[in-house]
């Protein structure tokens, strides 16, 4: 078994399943003869050739756009959107057709499709590179949201995506792809889609998270020497709320993690429904450690945006202490 | 350095049946049979009675906002004539005459207006896509259909498929068409663009949406070959779309079209054209009307008479009404169909929803419900479910 990290990992994916399904196509800006500006992609056209992994202009909607074409024509697309803060062009293909056709039409064209998008900050870009979308595509009926926080989960959920009849925006949180590896089996396995994960037990808090956030919560987690159990979301929707409940309700306390902006983040849909399903096991409310209801900064200001360890330490003792 | 001619080029203009009648019999002669040409016209007068049909049940209450496609009949019946029963049609809203041409039955398309959605389950034995509404968005999708039927090859129907996608004048400014005609020029896409240019894009004339003099030459910044027609001229659209498909075909590459024509009604049974336009204008473009036009060539060439025409006026008004009826009579949807339409596989939280019709969650678990609530809280359950058969 090899140790890879989360580029190995989504290109050992997208080869394993192109080799199993031909109407599997990839398709984006310079992922075809440039393997993609963080290299996800490379090597793929050379193998599978031109004709399943092809360069388009430069036009995110017109990608998505023809995607939503191919995917109703019966092919599995999966374009790529260079960075999360390039969806905005293709916001109305997404939301108006890929999310919709299905419903729109009872059933008699589909889309099935996955979109990969590199997703969040901390790699010192320039602005629109950095960003968190997943609350918006949550928020519109018809999609299937995805973000995996280590090699093992990008390539079993990745698999899941590729396998899905419905369209999957997949997010590949940037900071991570290159930052640790672990153990990925070349066999074929799959992790579904809308199904948490409990990254460690404990009894005092739970803390819910997903995507690199998750990195800072287990740095948090041994900061404060406290017994907490972590579950790392991985799809954002379909959700995972039985399990959130489960834990909650042994905890009595939560602090959901994200780097998204704190209102109408994810973290606000999660705390609605502990409160509801949780309301008497709760000693205290749910906190939300979240990126500031501000754009995000350009990179010198970076880190006091991202939500740290130090933050979600503080949150887990004031949660605590209440 | 002497200046030289970096590019170009002209676009022809086909006319060959007028409103005045004179027929050009070198485009002309042989392009239609005759016996195509009786069918062919008997499809827009019932198109164009089903539309006044339409505009009546609107008025009446059992329909909702409709489009009236009236003037425009000769544009997509002309490509439907055309292309191959397999080559996709991407249409706009006012092609009805095409599509029903391709065999759509009518009681999908007012089944649309009449705000259901089954009237989009467009079976696959038409290749059309359903009617939607965000404009310039299809051509995309036309684009990725034709794409995918070449690449399946043999599976997916033949290598030599293509896509026609129609669009208005308005829909042209949006940027989706632009990307969608880059994207069939650069990446080598049969697609054949028709822009149904009808001057008016709601209360907007279309010198609003292209100061170019024609919107035909918006396809040569995309390198593709253009055509402009008289959109109400029968055998103009054919001559045209012939042409185009061809050298789709055979090239599997883009081309397009722009039929000028004009619509004669409102932009929908909820606007007033008279707001913004002259009657002097309308009243020009009666005169041009392709039904009249194509039946007065007809009766002077001993193809039609007057007992043709009201014989065929009895036999659309049935065949109208008959559609009218199966789309009224359709048994009504279940609440669980926008449900379970959402995915494959429905999320377990949303048939909560479903099974319960509530969101609110004392409502979808009676369990958090003090006991004496329980019992009442599973009945009103159990009533919206049995609501859904």
């Amino acid at each position: 078994m090899a140790n890879l990290n989360l580029v190995q990992a989504i290109n050992l994916a997208l080869i394993q399943e192109m080799e199993k399904n031909e109407n599997i196509v990839l398709l984006g800006e310079d992922i075809g003869v440039n393997g993609g500006v963080f290299r996800v992609t490379e090597g793929l056209q050379k193998r599978f050739g031109e004709k399943r992994v092809f360069d388009t202009p430069l036009a995110e909607s017109g990608i998505i756009g023809l995607s939503i074409g191919l995917a109703m024509g019966g092919l599995h697309p999966v374009p790529e959107i260079q960075f999360e803060g390039f969806l905005g062009p293709a916001y109305d293909q997404i939301c108006s057709h890929a999310a919709r056709m299905r419903s729109r039409t009872r059933g008699a064209f589909t889309v099935p499709m996955t979109i990969r998008i590199p997703v969040g900050g901390g790699i010192h870009a320039p602005e629109l590179h950095s960003d968190s979308p997943e609350a918006i595509y949550a928020h519109t009926p018809g999609l299937k949201v995805v973000m995996p926080s280590s090699p093992y989960d990008a390539k079993g959920l990745l698999v899941s995506a590729l396998r899905d009849p419905d369209p999957v925006l997949y997010f590949e949180p940037k900071r991570i792809y290159r930052a640790f590896r672990e153990e990925v089996p070349e066999d074929e396995y799959t992790l579904p889609i809308g199904k948490a994960r409990t990254v460690c037990e404990g009894t005092d808090l739970t803390i819910v998270s997903w995507g690199a956030s998750v990195i800072q919560c287990m740095q948090a987690i041994e900061k404060s020497g406290k017994s907490i159990e972590l579950i790392d979301l991985r799809t954002i929707y379909p959700f995972d709320i039985d399990a959130i409940e489960a834990s909650v309700k042994k905890t009595g306390r939560c602090v959901v993690v994200h780097e998204a902006p704190l209102t109408c983040g994810f973290g606000a849909e999660i705390s609605a429904r502990i409160m509801e399903r949780c309301f008497l096991q709760l000693e205290a409310p749910v906190q939300r450690v979240a990126g500031f209801d501000t754009t995000m900064p350009y990179y010198k200001l970076e880190l006091d945006y991202l939500p740290d360890a130090t933050r979600v330490v503080r949150a887990i003792e004031d949660c605590l202490a209440y | 350095m002497p200046i030289t001619t970096a590019y170009e080029t002209k676009i022809e203009r086909i006319s060959i049946l007028d409103e005045k009648g004179n027929f050009d019999e070198k485009l002309g002669k042989g392009l239609i049979p005759d016996a195509d040409l009786v069918k062919l016209y008997e499809a827009m007068s019932s198109c164009r009675q089903l539309d006044q049909v339409a505009f009546r049940l609107q008025r009446s209450g059992r329909m909702g906002t409709y489009p009236q496609n009236m003037g425009q009949e000769a544009t997509s019946l002309g490509a439907a004539y055309v292309l191959r029963k397999d080559d996709w049609m991407v249409t706009c809203y006012r092609e009805n005459c095409g599509l029903f041409w391709r065999g759509v039955p009518k009681e999908a398309i007012l089944l649309h207006w009449m705000g259901d959605e089954r009237g989009n389950a467009m079976p696959k034995p038409h290749w059309v896509t359903p009617i939607y509404v965000p404009l310039g968005t299809q051509m995309l999708h036309a684009a990725g259909l034709t794409m995918a039927a070449r690449y399946q090859g043999k599976a997916g129907g033949g290598e030599d498929r293509i896509a026609c996608t129609f669009f208005g004048d308005g829909a042209s400014s949006e940027g989706d068409f632009h990307e969608a005609c880059n994207f069939a020029s650069n990446l080598k896409i049969p697609v054949v663009f028709v822009c149904q240019n009808n001057f008016w894009a709601i209360s907007t004339p279309s010198k609003i949406n292209s100061a170019a003099p024609t919107f035909a030459q918006r396809g040569i910044a995309y390198g593709m070959p253009c055509m402009q027609c008289d959109g109400n001229d029968l055998f103009a659209t054919v001559y045209t779309m012939k042409k185009s498909v061809e050298y789709t075909r055979q090239t599997g590459l883009p081309c397009f079209v722009e039929m000028v024509t004009y619509r004669l009604g409102d932009h929908t049974t909820a606007d007033d054209a008279t707001r913004y336009r002259d009657k002097a204008e309308v009243d020009a473009w009666k005169a041009r009307d392709p039904i009249i036009r194509l039946r007065n060539y007809m009766v002077a060439r001993k193809l039609w008479d007057d007992s043709k025409e009201a014989a065929l006026a009895e036999k659309i008004e049935k065949e109208n009404a008959d559609a009218v009826a199966r789309a009224e009579g359709i048994a009504a949807p279940h609440r669980a169909d926008f449900f379970d339409s959402m995915y494959a596989d429905i999320p377990t939280d949303l048939a909560a929803q479903r099974d319960t019709m509530h969101t609110h969650s004392l409502g979808q678990d009676p369990s958090q419900l003090p006991p004496e609530a329980q019992e009442r809280a599973r009945q009103m359950s159990a009533e919206a479910q049995a609501a859904h058969h």
